[in-house]
């Protein structure tokens, strides 16, 4: 119960500094929809491209973008992070009854929620342009999105924490996040990859994630792809937000 | 359980704690050391940068684990108990803690919430801190707009919100002029008055001097000195003199006491025949001393 109460507190005084922060507010969520506009309509003259799963194009696109979304932009958090553990703010944090892992939950659920309203905003804007839903598919979509963002998140706050420095931060978390976006079939399907190239794929959990998405968005709920993307993430987020809140909690020097 | 106010409301013994540099050195920042801090009292470390005092703070706050000892604080042991004592303990760092673009009444009330207090709680206690730290002006603006003085009485502010038992400041007055330093220190003393003890780090030795009822030098990882800051004046500044005096004792002191150069002095014990006389050098003191006294004095240096 008290981690709850205290992971709520934490939640609401950084969505609270995000609400007040109108121009953060509006170009985080501007962000993905320019993608949508300005990419997914290259992607109609390549729908037809064998490989390429079916179900039209935005069906295809979509789905992916809002993984890469959860890959990309929850690890901005880290950054915040950085900033208020030079402020002492942690530490501040740290010396009150307030658990490390209400620390680390309370933010995370300030980034999921923020990586929700913009995935709502990128499905809505992608409506008129033929993408099709179907419930409840898209409500497991949405919780494969908050399992991401909870591994995504967790692990750049950790990494910030142990990393301290804003500029070390973003070159790891960009060379980490690469190779995982390219290799999980958000942009061109693996299938057209060579057999080398594919095998280091399978080792992805983005990949697994990416087809359990667009397996969602078809409404094939009992599909084994499913299952699969939401084991990948699943272990993973709950092993990273683990070693995320000892370190929040861990007496660092 | 609260303690009984006669005990020491910090003991620590042999706190200890090694860092491993890059390179794959132990280094020892804190090198195992003792101390009692009485209830209601200002304790202060005293010493250079990087001689343990921040290190020491932030043992006994539970931020760091130490390498070996261990360290009562409000009777809870920093292994043992970490989180019951940090219901009792209030922490200020050097840097603060507060958060650019939120205003000072939301910080304290989000501090409140921290310590389990209800919302509407919180609300009332961040009210009697603006009040107490004259934030009035300020409390509803984002604290960025803060002068140094507003922000480290706010800081302070935050590290009472659950009214502790003991109050750690990490370098309360660095980096504040000369004003904000001096309303600082009543801070502090006001807050000795009514019962909080406070245990504070700093490298001013007028500071030390000013406000703290008792003082350990640390240096290199190790209390080199301890006692109160008069204690320790007559240890460090200047030398001693001991003046044989065989008869007529009152006279002597009467005599001394005239003199410019003396800044201090102590009849060894009220029956015998010497007394001490703290001076500034004790080469150029002897002997106006014994002119004065019309005897023979010896002059020796005081050990460390």
């Amino acid at each position: 119960m008290r981690m709850l109460r205290d992971t709520w507190i934490v939640f609401r005084r950084y969505f609270g500094r995000t609400l007040t922060s109108p121009l953060y507010m509006g170009v985080s969520l501007a962000q993905p929809v320019l993608y949508l506009v300005l990419f997914a309509p290259l992607l109609k003259s390549v729908a037809s491209v064998p490989g390429l799963p079916g179900g039209g194009a935005y069906n295809v696109f979509v789905p992916g973008l809002l993984v890469q979304l959860s890959l990309f932009g929850v690890t901005s958090g880290g950054w915040g992070l950085i900033a208020e553990a030079r402020a002492g703010i942690i530490e501040r944090m740290r010396v009150t009854p307030v658990s490390g892992v209400s620390l680390l939950l309370g933010r995370t659920l300030r980034d999921v929620v923020m990586l929700v309203l913009q995935a709502m905003l990128i499905v809505g804007a992608a409506l008129p342009f033929g993408l099709s839903l179907a419930w409840p598919g898209i409500f497991f979509a949405f919780v494969l999105m908050a399992v991401i963002a909870l591994l995504m998140a967790s692990v750049s706050y950790a990494a910030a924490l142990w990393l301290r420095d804003e500029n070390t931060f973003g070159a790891v978390v960009f060379s980490a996040t690469l190779p995982l976006m390219l290799l999980s079939g958000v942009l061109l399907p693996i299938s057209l990859a060579p057999s080398w190239l594919q095998a280091v794929a399978d080792v992805n959990p983005v990949l697994y994630a990416v087809e359990a998405q667009r397996t969602l968005f078809a409404n094939h709920l009992a599909d084994a792809s499913v299952f699969r993307g939401f084991l990948a993430v699943g272990v993973l987020a709950l092993a990273a937000a683990w070693a995320s809140a000892r370190s929040f909690g861990r007496a660092v020097a | 359980m609260r303690i009984p106010e006669s005990a020491p409301v910090i003991q620590a013994h042999d706190l200890r704690r090694t860092f491993g540099n890059r390179r794959g050195q132990v280094v020892e920042a804190v090198a195992g050391i003792d101390f009692e801090v009485e209830h209601g009292s200002i304790f202060g470390f005293l010493g250079p940068n990087g001689a343990g005092k921040t290190t020491t703070l932030r043992m006994l706050v539970t931020l760091l684990i130490p390498t070996s000892g261990d360290a009562l604080v409000a009777g809870f042991s920093l292994l043992r108990q970490p989180e019951r004592l940090r219901e009792r303990i209030g922490y200020v760092g050097q840097t603060g803690g507060t958060d650019r673009s939120v205003s000072g009444r939301a910080e304290l009330e989000f501090q409140g919430r921290l310590y389990g207090m209800s919302a509407r709680d919180s609300r009332r206690r961040a009210i009697e801190l603006i009040e107490t730290f004259e934030l009035g002006g300020c409390a509803d603006r984002v604290t960025e707009t803060y002068s140094g003085g507003q922000r480290r009485r706010l800081d302070v502010a935050l590290g009472l919100v659950h009214k502790p038992d003991v109050l750690c400041l990490d370098e309360p007055t660095a980096g504040l002029d000369p004003q904000s330093r001096a309303r600082m220190w009543d801070e502090v003393k006001r807050l000795r008055d009514r019962g909080t003890t406070v245990f504070l780090t700093t490298h001013y030795l007028e500071e030390a001097d000013a406000l703290c009822d008792r003082l350990a030098i640390i240096d290199h990882g190790l209390i080199v000195a301890g006692g109160t800051p008069e204690e320790l004046k007559r240890g460090i500044a200047g030398d001693v003199v001991t003046l044989g005096v065989p008869r007529d004792r009152q006279a002597a002191l009467d005599a001394l006491r005239s003199q410019p150069f003396v800044r201090q002095y102590d009849p060894l014990d009220p029956s015998g025949s010497a007394i001490r006389v703290y001076v500034g050098r004790g080469e150029t003191a002897i002997q106006p001393s014994c002119a004065s006294l019309n005897t023979t004095g010896s002059c020796s240096k005081p050990s460390p």
